[in-house]
């Protein structure tokens, strides 16, 4: 039985012509693997991942045929349900650990609060499972991270921290939302190979989100590609380069490459897209 | 048209640029590439008049110069264009304020016609004239950046990220312009990035720096073709093509 089965999902938001539409009618199945969600500024990629866990802030509203993780049903859950199943059995990185992480708690704190919400564990335990994740993520002097602050890590190392964080109950199932996208180039490869090695070490189902086609083209399994609400195209993540829609082969084009030697870049044609 | 001997600059005990020389030709297009904190970007405020203490020798063109003096006369032939589309224009003006401004300020006549030629020559249609910032997309913003820089007729450009806030749709289009209007108005670009796929489509050579030091200046062929000299410019090609880089 897949881990996730979404089916006809929506999410609108009210404005003053009316509900708007932002996802438009999004259905696939998650097992145990990694499956790469891109789209441009606006395709309903993030809004797709935040619905799936309960995040679309009022007065948005979410609705769908079925959506459904291990056997669960997400539509029915109210808050206080989802908070428990938030972080415990499904958790999501964010993009920019500045502004993810509270400034006002030490790194091991923040961690432990995970364990102490879901949990029942004596202090010192819960310090050693702490240290253990922070080691997990390739934090070479765990016991002195775990008394900094956000504030005192480099970006690179606070995205590590953040996955500590939400992996650190051994999710079932992990969004991360453009996790590399705030980060440098040179540590970008080190945080998903953290996160690949999660996948591999847990067997837990990982959803990427990210605009970057390279990416997630070399880090997932499967890839959906997202235009305007709704999904245009699934394919495996090896098999990019034959994407057939003109949506994904526009954006494939448009990119430029190390090798560039093309005069002018093709764009996309935003006029035949329109009506899709 | 560009010429920088030993620039150095701090920031308080920091010392962020460290002995940085370029010489840059009329008419090419220089990357500099390289992490954040690498000190790229204060070079580029330094020529553009944005940080006072500096020192070391600057030349654009024929003019010199000096620490925390920026004569009008520079004004006109160094424009930049900054990453952020949201943030550099002004909310609650048009981008008939926008493109004006400069010419008023630099009491060009003829202003109509100019701002008029302007949009056609940045891809913008005329009926987006007398719009607010909020009212565009982030590619049209980055346009009217784009026209602002050039209501002066400056001899370079320089680009601070100037597409790594946009999608990749967006950001091929906005390419594809820098390149037209480069080739058009013999435009000096020097351009920072650490988008290395942008530098082998948009530029000519590329310094890479790291720790404000230049590592090593190099032709975009040695690029294109992955044979970068320096051990931390092959770090930044292999994290560019999705390596998880060595550690050093």
């Amino acid at each position: 039985m897949a881990l996730l089965e979404v089916e006809n999902l929506k999410v609108r938001f009210p404005s003053e012509s009316g509900m708007v539409e932002v996802v438009k009618g999004v259905s696939f199945s998650l097992g145990q693997e990694r499956l790469g969600i891109v789209g441009e500024s606006g395709s309903g990629k993030s809004m797709t991942g935040r619905a799936l866990l309960g995040l679309i802030p009022k007065p948005g509203v979410v609705t769908a045929d079925r959506m459904q993780f291990d056997g669960i049903d997400l539509t029915r859950l109210n808050e206080r349900a989802f908070r428990r199943l938030r972080g415990a059995r499904l958790s999501m990185i964010l993009q920019d650990p500045k502004f993810s992480l509270n400034p006002v708690m030490t790194i091991g704190e923040q961690i432990g609060e995970a364990l102490a919400f879901h949990g029942r564990m004596s202090a010192r335990e819960q310090k050693q499972r702490v240290l253990k994740m922070l080691e997990a993520v390739r934090i070479t002097d765990p016991e002195r991270v775990y008394r900094l602050y956000p504030h005192e890590v480099s970006g690179g190392m606070g995205q590590r921290v953040m996955i500590a964080m939400m992996a650190v109950l051994e999710p079932d199932l992990m969004i991360a939302d453009e996790p590399t996208s705030a980060l440098d180039v040179s540590v970008r490869g080190q945080v998903l190979e953290i996160l690949d090695d999660l996948v591999q070490r847990t067997g837990m189902g990982l959803i990427m989100i990210s605009h970057d086609l390279n990416m997630v083209a070399r880090w997932c399994d499967r890839i959906l590609v997202m235009f305007n609400g709704r999904v245009v195209e699934t394919c495996a993540a090896g098999k990019l380069g034959e994407a057939t829609h003109p949506y994904t082969r526009g954006l494939l084009a448009s990119l430029p490459r190390l090798d560039e030697t093309r005069q002018t870049l093709p764009v996309l044609d935003r006029q035949s897209l329109g009506g899709l | 048209m560009i010429r920088i001997d030993k620039l150095n600059v701090h920031y308080g005990s920091a010392h962020v640029v460290r002995d940085v020389s370029l010489d840059i030709a009329t008419g090419e297009s220089f990357a500099l590439v390289g992490e954040s904190g690498s000190g790229k970007s204060t070079v580029l405020k330094a020529l553009a008049g944005q940080i006072r203490d500096w020192s070391g020798t600057v030349d654009l063109g024929d003019v010199r110069l000096s620490p925390g003096k920026h004569p009008r006369e520079l004004i006109r032939r160094v424009q930049m264009v900054f990453q952020d589309p949201y943030g550099s224009l002004h909310p609650r003006r048009t981008v008939d304020d926008h493109l004006d401004e400069p010419l008023q300020i630099h009491g060009l006549g003829d202003r109509d016609q100019r701002i008029l030629s302007m949009l056609d020559a940045v891809g913008l249609a005329r009926k987006f004239r007398f719009r607010l910032p909020h009212q565009l997309s982030g590619g049209q913003r980055q346009r009217v950046a784009i026209a602002r820089a050039l209501m002066l007729e400056p001899d370079i450009l320089l680009l601070d990220e100037p597409t790594s806030a946009l999608d990749v749709s967006v950001q091929a289009e906005i390419l594809n312009l820098l390149k037209g209007l480069r080739a058009e108005r013999g435009l000096t670009f020097l351009l920072v990035t650490h988008d290395l796929p942008v530098v082998s489509f948009l530029c000519d050579r590329l310094a890479v720096l790291k720790a404000g030091q230049i590592q090593e200046i190099a032709g975009v062929e040695q690029l294109r073709h992955r044979n970068l000299g320096s051990a931390y410019g092959r770090e930044l090609v292999a994290a560019a093509e999705g390596v998880a880089a060595e550690q050093a």
